[in-house]
């Protein structure tokens, strides 16, 4: 990456969005507890390979990488996030309606956009 | 920069929609668009963690708050603050991170550097292997910083990089290209605008803005600021 | 060609600038996986502007095992030693955060 060709500096801002914030709480919560650093969430990246960077956006590698991070470190299983993820697409089919889901053991029912607990 | 769904009738009240949030940054309403599969990862993934006592719901709220509430503006008074206090400059060359924290700014612990603008050198940030950012003092960085446009040019031309950014730096001055690529991170120190004697560090502090400390610009001059209102 | 490695005792020293002008080649090794040192700046020499202290080693916090602390420094290079002919200005600088274990000292007088 250093020192490659590369085109103009797009110069396109983005406006972070909820999930995009959540993903980046989540990794700044996981390393600060230590179920992985930050070089580990570096490393994930790195393997993802250069077509990723193309692929998919930054806040998707990351949540990638942070998934990738706790499989390894035993937080949860492949089963686990696999039979959640699947419980999530049967929700809605949107952002709001997914994240919504009745959770007995969180309390995030009313703070869908991350800022209005108390 | 905000472009889109800002016109769009909602069923929730959100606290943000119609501004910046405080680190800068527009807020997006994201609750109505197509389910992603990265989004259900980022659901799954966090409330597995809830369930597992990994973390609460309470606590991701309050780490996103606590990043909205990290934004340029403590870097502008960190900087003011170095442009009208010889001492505290001179603390904030020798430590920047201290020097950030004896301002009241919780920044964790970050390993800050900065770096001096001066007649003769100017700095410029970059960090080629990832996205590395003074984040906790800043909050999150430009998205243009986290491109791999800006990664791979920064460190062989420079020059060109900052003349896409409006800033065209005389030969005589040498620049100074600084890749964060391991534990530390950096903050620019621009030179203090001409014309501003007797300013107090609140004024001087709206001349610092987010770029003038990556330096991809210069802070603004107090002409701007006067035809700006 | 044999070059010595920066030994850990050689210069720990954190915060301050380096007093004697200590000349470094980045190690140009390209194993595969986390490493720290860019791929640009392997084989490329430099002098250290500063030590920084101890940090853990990435490479091995990036698997998850317990990591060796490992100096740090400052390496400054010019864009002259890093670009050549292309460079924009060869006097212009690029510093960057290089571990003890990448860094080989290269003798003053040595080319």
């Amino acid at each position: 990456m250093g020192g490659d060709e590369a085109g103009p500096v797009p110069m396109d801002g983005h406006d972070f969005a909820l999930w995009e914030k959540r993903v980046d709480a989540l990794m700044v919560l996981c390393s600060s507890k230590g179920h992985f650093t930050v070089d580990g969430l570096r490393r994930a990246l790195e393997d993802m390979g250069e077509d990723a960077f193309e692929k998919h956006s930054y806040y998707e590698r990351w949540i990638a990488a942070v998934n990738q991070n706790l499989i390894e470190g035993g937080v949860y299983s492949l089963e686990e996030l696999a039979t959640r993820m699947e419980a999530v697409a049967q929700r809605g089919t949107t952002y709001g309606e997914a994240a919504h889901g009745a959770q007995p053991h969180s309390h995030d029912v009313h703070d869908h956009d991350g800022h209005d607990h108390d | 920069m905000p472009h889109d769904h800002h016109d769009h009738d909602h069923d929730h009240d959100h606290p943000h929609d119609h501004g910046l949030s405080p680190s800068g940054h527009p807020y997006r309403q994201d609750d109505d668009a197509p389910l992603t599969y990265w989004q259900r990862m980022e659901i799954a993934v966090r409330e597995l963690l809830i369930e597992k006592g990994v973390t609460t719901a309470a606590e991701v709220a309050a780490q996103i708050d606590l990043m909205d509430s990290r934004s340029p503006a403590n870097g502008a008074a960190v900087v003011a603050r170095a442009w009208t206090d010889p001492a505290f400059k001179a603390r904030l060359l020798e430590n920047a991170g201290d020097a950030s924290r004896e301002m009241g700014f919780d920044i964790g612990p970050l390993h800050l550097i900065a770096v001096e603008n001066t007649a003769q050198a100017h700095n410029l940030i970059v960090c080629t292997l990832c996205s590395c950012y003074p984040r906790n003092l800043l909050g999150l960085p430009p998205d243009w910083y986290k491109t791999r446009a800006y990664r791979s040019r920064a460190v062989r031309e420079p020059r060109a990089v900052l003349a896409e950014f409006g800033l065209n730096l005389p030969d005589s001055t040498t620049i100074r290209v600084h890749d964060s690529t391991a534990d530390m991170r950096y903050i620019v120190l621009p030179a203090r605008p001409a014309g501003t004697d007797g300013w107090s560090e609140v004024d001087l502090a709206t001349l610092v803005t987010r770029d003038s400390m990556i330096g991809t610009a210069l802070p603004r001059s107090p002409q701007t600021v006067a035809q700006d209102g | 060609m044999v070059r010595s490695r920066i030994r850990m005792t050689c210069m720990i020293m954190t915060g301050t600038t380096m007093t004697r002008r200590v000349r470094v080649r980045v190690r140009a090794l390209m194993p595969p996986g986390h490493v720290r040192a860019p791929a640009y700046l392997r084989g490329k020499t430099g002098v250290i502007e500063r030590a920084l202290g101890p940090f853990g080693n990435p490479e091995q916090l990036a698997y998850g095992l317990p990591a060796e602390k490992k100096p740090l420094y400052r390496v400054r290079f010019t864009m002259a030693e890093l670009w050549g002919d292309r460079a924009e200005r060869p006097e212009d600088t690029l510093d960057a955060e290089i571990y003890a274990h990448w860094l080989e000292e290269v003798p003053d007088h040595a080319p």
